[in-house]
């Protein structure tokens, strides 16, 4: 009797897994196109329709009429269906790999059944516009949730308009302007501090919202630096941006005296939490003496990421600021939910009506599926396994994790392959391209780069120590096999999907092509 | 869609066999014959060879079909036939006694035979004897091997400047830095007196990194460095004077303006005109007292230590700084060069350790358009 | 005597946290050195750590005793299946073909975020095909992958104009959407100003004498939305890029892409920028949470190179005839520059760019110009009964109109808000009332009518209408 299990494993370890990515080698979907194929039928027009719409079309102003269709592929249903479900499978979602690799993303479990909830048509057919008496539902969870998000942070009041992370800085930019224009103090104060380590879109946010921006980098240990902050407030000061855990995983201590410094030159502090996974339950906003804070319910509330979105964003301010929140807030009057229009000082619009409501429910669903005692495992948990992996990464030789030396991180680490690079010449992207041979992912860092060769892990609570264990084994072999057999490393990936792109075109105008029909283009210009 | 490269490509390498000789047996750099000669004595290895064999290993193992044009045994021929090149050996050396002429002669040879890019292992020293030859004509690539470094351009280490170099042949890499040349005299170190020269500028290749490979066509420090000089130039008052340090950021300012810019010395410009080129500390004390009008220095760090102020700009001595005071002095620098700091802060060594003390601290630095980053200042002397 | 039995006390071991399980979690704290958990947290100071558990509500542990309680409390809403909607003014209700939901539910497309060019692959080409698509509709070569919803699009659009042409003012005609005009008013506040232009109370035009009055050499754009929030065709599209390019400025429009099998493509006649929002392609309404908001422009590197969206290419690779994705001019976003990019740049909403693609290549060129013809029939049928009943006038503007209108009661002697209360009663959503957003049109409220109403459908609004009304 053959022992197929036997060979699986060495010294009771599983072997590496043989991956190898889905590879269809799938055309553009413009070439699947055959004439006359349809995808779907429209419904019939009963008669007195058909005629309204000959009128109507005959009616159209000349120059409004649409002369040529559009060239859109035509292909029948089975056809498409095949073809984006092969698409699919050429994707590594959370679902399908340990997507520890996707450091500060927050890429943890998705739980179906929320999605199920979620697309159940009493979320899904609801219009924004319905009487407020037939939307009672849904307002009850946009309350409902946001006294939740009250209670995890300790902020007053609670927006969930932005569309996400990003967009949810943003507002707080924007509300931290508006609240020095009241003052008369905007022109005055036109500068927005933040530190290197911070989300990009801390800085990139602040900008946008016609701010100056500083940018404190850390001190030697990778703290932001209380004395660089000292010498960067002044009169000009409007606020602090700033992500606490950091990227690299590592607290700031004298947040609280951060704050101050601030405060006391006239700033506000806006505290953005994407990497609150970590802390839940353990440390709020308001206790640090936050004005603001964010949240990114994708991340740390376990909506799904769909491959760039929709995500969600909700933002949390003290009473004061509360008249500045984007319009309309969601009140309940002790029998019914309402929408409140009536706010003169808000900065008014950040997104269409009030939010991402599915995701909105999907987070609500979750945290009711775990409560205050489950959030709180889930910090623990995600500290837990991150500490567990960081362990088991510095044991690999070439890679540190530089900064808060024999200190705990909290959510994530930000590795340098550094030492591996200086005695290889190998990047540590290339490590990255030679991870996606085992189906897994790897992300290096934000731009620009402080911490070089950089890496940049986080493995959440919803994965296991097998799976931790999975990655680290291919961190290692991969890290072996850089030092004696660097050729694998650097013409990798050789199990994916793709090979090696090349990305010459992409940046030079003459040959970058958004579209097939400006790739068909440029083609035809070429052969010409 | 890209083109495919013109193969084989050519490789010119300069090893100088006596970098780095000194720093293992206790002596700063090894230029000058008499050094070199006492630090063998004293059973000094030489650093240089088995690095360039190591950046060269790299090389190998990464592009097959390369062209090698170096110089005989020791400069070259050696470390190439080593790692199993065959290599189109040029010129002449006497072997044991090789000087800086070699090096100098290398180079140009090299350079008539058009090589693709220059490698060479070697320290300040080889750079800006190389640098003297080719100028800014060529790319050229540095491996570390002697002690001391200031000038940029050399890799972080052999197997990346080997990295780099191939990718560069292969035409992965296409972007590229102005690296500073400098130099410390010798005597004067001897002395006890540290001063170093900033010469120049090397063309060095340079990878932008990100996931999908090098980056093409503009630099994106190019493009922050052009928010510098708009940033600067913005707020620039036409009855300053600005007086403004050598580097390739504080010339993009100048070059905005549409002024000359001495490319290693430091000009003064006011009221949108350069008033005065290449200035020494008489010059300046003298325009500053002589003009009556508030003073602003503009300067950006020079080199890969990160000197703010005593490498390559002395001519701001410290008498100067005290005139225009701290408050006057805008730092400008990419948030590429800071990074390439690696944390380490910016050094000053003006020469007079109350003014070193008096720009210690944090400094505000100016690196895109409505952009600052707080930076450290550390004092810098030995 | 019965011994009564007592459940063990259990520890909770979490279905979505798997090294919840005690025996686990202390192997692991064994392998790291620490004795518990709470020794990770030592960074954070004590005074700053919450005391005991968090105030939140009791949890439904078990999966089935949640999926009750949240179904329990979202039962309470009527929606748009069970109510006859008439509801557009932002969000519409369009038909959603099975196979669009089929496609953004499969986990890897869901579930997935951020990776390589080479994990990601399907992801990359999903997207480039969705620009595609959408750029055979605009006609355009450049479109991105989405932002937020149309009300981002514009600001950005606007904002992009801003920085290509150096200069501070927007102009656009007062019937806009509201919420567009707000959105704009905060974001494009450092950089641009806005100058809202008179329209036409007859036929709801840009008031072409307004724009030529108001457009000067200070005029970075000029913004009009074909149809107009309003619902009505603006028909001197050509008129407006004329004179928005002899000043030097961009014009951005603003489309309806369900419409554009029927309707000309902004581009025909002088668009410079156009947006929208993806909703209406295969996207269900969800309260408002199913936006997503495209960019498109012409291939030219000064507009290229001021989005600050995700730009998908192709590319080879190193196996011939192997097609490959990346970013192009990645150095433009925030990702890679910080604060010297362009705007910024974050999670949006890429999985709704995808559906539209699914959308576009189900419906293909005949779907579309069939549905555009469905949508535009069943809208004049409606106006035409609607405008029967006694003292209603409909539509109030006109010109022509593609699936919103408006209905204005103002001789009826009832407000809408009446009105639509007595629809509620006939299990209709009557049209948005517009009498606080556009006071200047009285008592009106904007209907929609799209390929979902059939004739009955119709005749029902109509037959309520007349019995809410007489």
């Amino acid at each position: 009797m053959n022992n197929i299990t036997k060979e699986r494993y060495a010294n009771g370890k599983p072997r590496l897994r043989r991956f190898h990515q889905a590879k269809w080698d799938e055309p553009i979907i413009f070439e699947m196109s055959c004439e006359g194929e349809r995808g779907i039928l429209v419904p019939d027009l009963e008669p007195a329709i058909e005629r309204t719409a000959e009128d109507a079309i005959s009616t159209l102003p000349e120059g409004l009429r649409r002369n040529q269709p559009p060239r859109l592929p035509e292909i029948s249903q089975p056809q498409l269906v095949r073809h984006y479900t092969r698409l699919s499978q050429e994707t590594l979602g959370v679902d399908v790999n340990i997507d520890i690799g996707q450091g500060t993303c927050t890429m943890k479990y998705s739980p179906k059944v929320n999605e199920l909830l979620a697309r159940m048509p009493k979320m899904a057919e609801l219009h924004p516009l319905e009487p407020e008496e037939a939307v009672q539902g849904i307002l009850e969870i946009f309350y409902k949730f946001e006294q939740i998000l009250r209670e995890i942070s300790g902020m007053e009041r609670f927006s969930l308009q932005p569309g996400a992370g990003s967009q949810a800085i943003y507002a707080n930019a924007s509300i931290i302007r508006a609240y020095h224009e009241q003052r008369g103090e905007a022109e005055q104060r036109d500068e927005i501090i933040t530190t290197i380590f911070s989300h990009p879109s801390n800085a990139a946010c602040a900008k946008t919202a016609g701010f100056k921006v500083i940018t404190l980098y850390p001190d030697a240990d990778g703290y932001p630096d209380l004395v660089a902050l000292k010498a960067a407030v002044s009169e000009s000061t409007a606020g602090l941006m700033i992500t606490n855990p950091e990227d690299t995983g590592i607290f700031n201590p004298r947040i609280e005296e951060f704050i101050k410094v601030v405060h006391d030159a006239g700033g506000l502090c806006a505290y953005d939490q994407a990497n609150a996974n970590g802390i839940l339950g353990m440390t709020r906003a308001k206790e640090a003496g936050f004005d603001l804070c964010h949240f990114n319910l994708h991340k740390t509330f376990s909506t799904p990421h769909g491959c760039g979105g929709p995500g969600s964003g909700a933002i949390g301010v003290t009473k004061t600021l509360a008249p500045f929140l984007p319009t309309p807030v969601v009140e309940f009057d002790g029998h019914a939910y309402h929408l409140n229009y009536d706010c003169p000082k808000s900065i008014g619009k950040i997104r269409s009506f009030y939010g991402v409501a599915p995701a909105i429910l999907k987070a609500y669903a979750w945290v009711m599926s775990l409560g205050a005692h489950g959030l709180r495992e889930v910090a623990r948990t995600a500290v837990l396994n991150n500490n567990y992996l960081l362990k088991r990464v510095l044991e690999i030789p070439g890679v540190s994790a530089p900064y808060a030396k024999g200190k705990r991180r909290i959510e994530q680490v930000r590795y340098s392959w550094e030492e591996l690079a200086e005695r290889t010449g190998i990047h540590s992207e290339e490590i990255g391209l030679r991870v996606a041979d085992f189906g897994l992912h790897y992300w290096t860092s934000h731009h620009p780069w402080v911490v070089p060769e950089p890496s940049t892990l986080e493995p959440t609570e919803s994965f296991s120590k097998a799976d931790i264990d999975e990655y680290v084994n291919v961190l290692r072999h991969i890290a072996h096999e850089v030092a004696n057999n660097p050729d694998q490393v650097k013409t990798a990936p050789h199990n994916s999907t793709i090979h090696r792109i090349d990305p010459a075109a992409l940046d030079n105008p003459a040959e970058w092509a958004v579209t097939w029909r400006a790739y068909q283009k440029k083609i035809h210009e070429d052969s010409e | 869609m890209s083109d495919s490269q013109s193969l084989p490509r050519k490789l010119g390498l300069i090893v100088n066999p006596l970098a780095g000789l000194g720093g293992r047996v206790g002596l700063k750099g090894s230029d000058g014959i008499a050094i070199q000669r006492k630090a063998l004595q004293l059973g000094a290895v030489p650093q240089s060879p088995h690095r360039a064999a190591e950046a060269l290993q790299r090389v190998r193992s990464s592009i097959s079909d390369l062209g090698i044009i170096t110089y005989p045994g020791e400069m070259g021929e050696d470390e190439a036939r080593g790692c199993g090149f065959a290599p189109m050996v040029i010129g002449a050396i006497k072997e044991g006694e090789t000087t800086s002429k070699d090096t100098r002669n290398a180079a140009r040879d090299m350079c008539r035979m058009g090589v693709d890019l220059l490698l060479f292992a070697g320290g300040d020293g080889t750079a800006r004897d190389i640098f003297d030859t080719v100028g800014a004509t060529m790319f050229v690539l540095g491996i570390p091997s002697g002690v001391k470094i200031h000038s940029a351009g050399f890799a972080v280490s052999p197997a990346c400047a080997g990295e780099v170099a191939a990718r560069y042949l292969q035409g992965r890499v296409t972007g590229y830095r102005e690296a500073e040349v400098m130099d410390v005299d010798e005597d004067l170190l001897r002395e006890g007196i540290l001063s170093a020269r900033l010469y120049g500028y090397l063309k060095t290749p340079f990878e932008e990194r990100f996931i999908q490979g090098a980056k093409t066509r503009s630099s994106s420090d190019r493009a922050a460095t052009e928010n510098i000089a708009r940033a600067i130039i913005h707020h620039m008052r036409e009855t300053c004077l600005y007086i403004i340090g050598p580097g390739t950021t504080t010339r993009a300012i100048t070059s905005r303006l549409g002024l000359p810019k001495t490319l290693v010395g430091v000009d003064v410009v006011s009221g949108g005109k350069r008033i005065s080129a290449d200035v020494n500390e008489a010059r300046l004390l003298d325009i500053i007292d002589r003009e009556d009008r508030t003073a602003k220095i503009i300067i950006t760090p020079i080199g890969g230590q990160g000197y703010l102020f005593g490498r390559g700009n002395q001519q701001i001595s410290p008498k100067v700084i005290r005139e225009v005071g701290r408050e006057n002095v805008i730092v400008v620098a990419t948030a590429e060069k800071i990074n390439s700091l690696r944390g380490r802060p910016f050094l000053v060594d003006t020469g007079e350790r109350a003014t070193d003390r008096m720009l210690s601290g944090y400094i505000r630095v100016v690196s895109g358009y409505d952009e600052e980053i707080i930076y450290r200042v550390a004092d810098g002397t030995r | 005597m019965k011994k009564s039995v007592k459940l063990k006390e259990k520890t909770i071991v979490y279905p979505y946290i798997p090294n919840s399980v005690p025996s686990v979690k202390n192997q692991m704290l064994k392998e790291v050195g620490a004795t518990s958990v709470e020794e990770f947290f030592d960074d954070i100071p004590e005074k700053l750590r919450l005391k005991g558990e968090m105030d939140l509500p009791k949890p439904f542990l078990s999966e089935c005793a949640l999926k009750r309680h949240v179904e329990g409390i979202i039962s309470k809403n009527k929606d748009c299946e069970e109510y006859l909607s008439f509801l557009g003014a932002g969000c519409w209700q369009h038909y959603v073909p099975a196979v669009c939901d089929e496609i953004n539910q499969r986990s890897e497309f869901l579930t997935a975020y951020a990776g390589e060019p080479y994990d990601d692959h399907g992801r990359f080409q999903a997207l480039f095909e969705y620009a595609s698509m959408m750029g055979e509709l605009l006609d355009m070569d450049v479109v991105n992958v989405p932002t937020y919803d149309v009300l981002q699009a514009v600001a950005t659009s606007i904002r992009m104009a801003a920085r290509i042409t150096g200069r501070h003012e927007v102009l656009m005609p007062k019937t806009i959407s509201p919420d567009t005009l707000s959105k704009v008013r905060d974001y494009c506040k450092p950089q641009v100003n806005i100058r809202l232009l008179d329209y036409d109370s007859r036929s709801g035009q840009l008031d072409l004498a307004s724009l030529k009055h108001s457009i000067s050499s200070n005029t970075a754009a000029v913004y009009f939305e074909n149809p107009s929030y309003l619902g009505f065709l603006e028909t001197h599209g050509s008129e407006i890029a004329q004179l928005a390019h002899s000043r030097g400025a961009i014009c951005i429009v603003g489309v309806d892409p369900i419409s554009l099998g029927v309707l000309t493509p902004p581009i025909k006649y002088g668009a410079d920028i156009v947006c929208g929002d993806l909703q209406p392609l295969g996207i269900h309404m969800q309260f408002g949470g199913g936006h997503a908001g495209f960019i498109a422009t012409r291939d030219e590197e000064t507009y290229v190179m001021e989005f600050p969206s995700r730009l998908f290419g192709i590319t080879t690779t190193s196996v011939k005839g192997e097609y490959g994705f990346g970013d192009v001019a990645y150095e433009r976003t925030s990702f890679a520059k910080r604060e010297e990019g362009k705007e910024f740049i974050g999670t949006a909403t890429a999985l709704w760019g995808i559906t539209a693609g699914v959308y576009l290549a189900l419906m293909g060129p005949q779907g579309m110009q069939e549905i555009g013809e469905s949508i535009l029939g069943r809208a004049h049928y409606a106006m035409s009964r609607i405008s029967r009943i006694r003292g209603v006038v409909t539509p109030r503007f006109s010109t022509g109109h593609f699936k919103e209108f408006i209905v204005n009661f103002d001789d009826t002697g009832k407000t809408v808000a009446e009105i639509n209360e007595a629809l509620l009663n006939h299990r209709i959503f009557g049209g948005r009332d517009l009498t606080e957003e556009f006071p200047e049109l009285g008592n009106s409220a904007l209907y929609c009518v799209t390929e979902i109403h059939t004739q009955d459908d119709l005749d029902r609004l109509a037959d309520a209408l007349e019995e809410a009304l007489h």
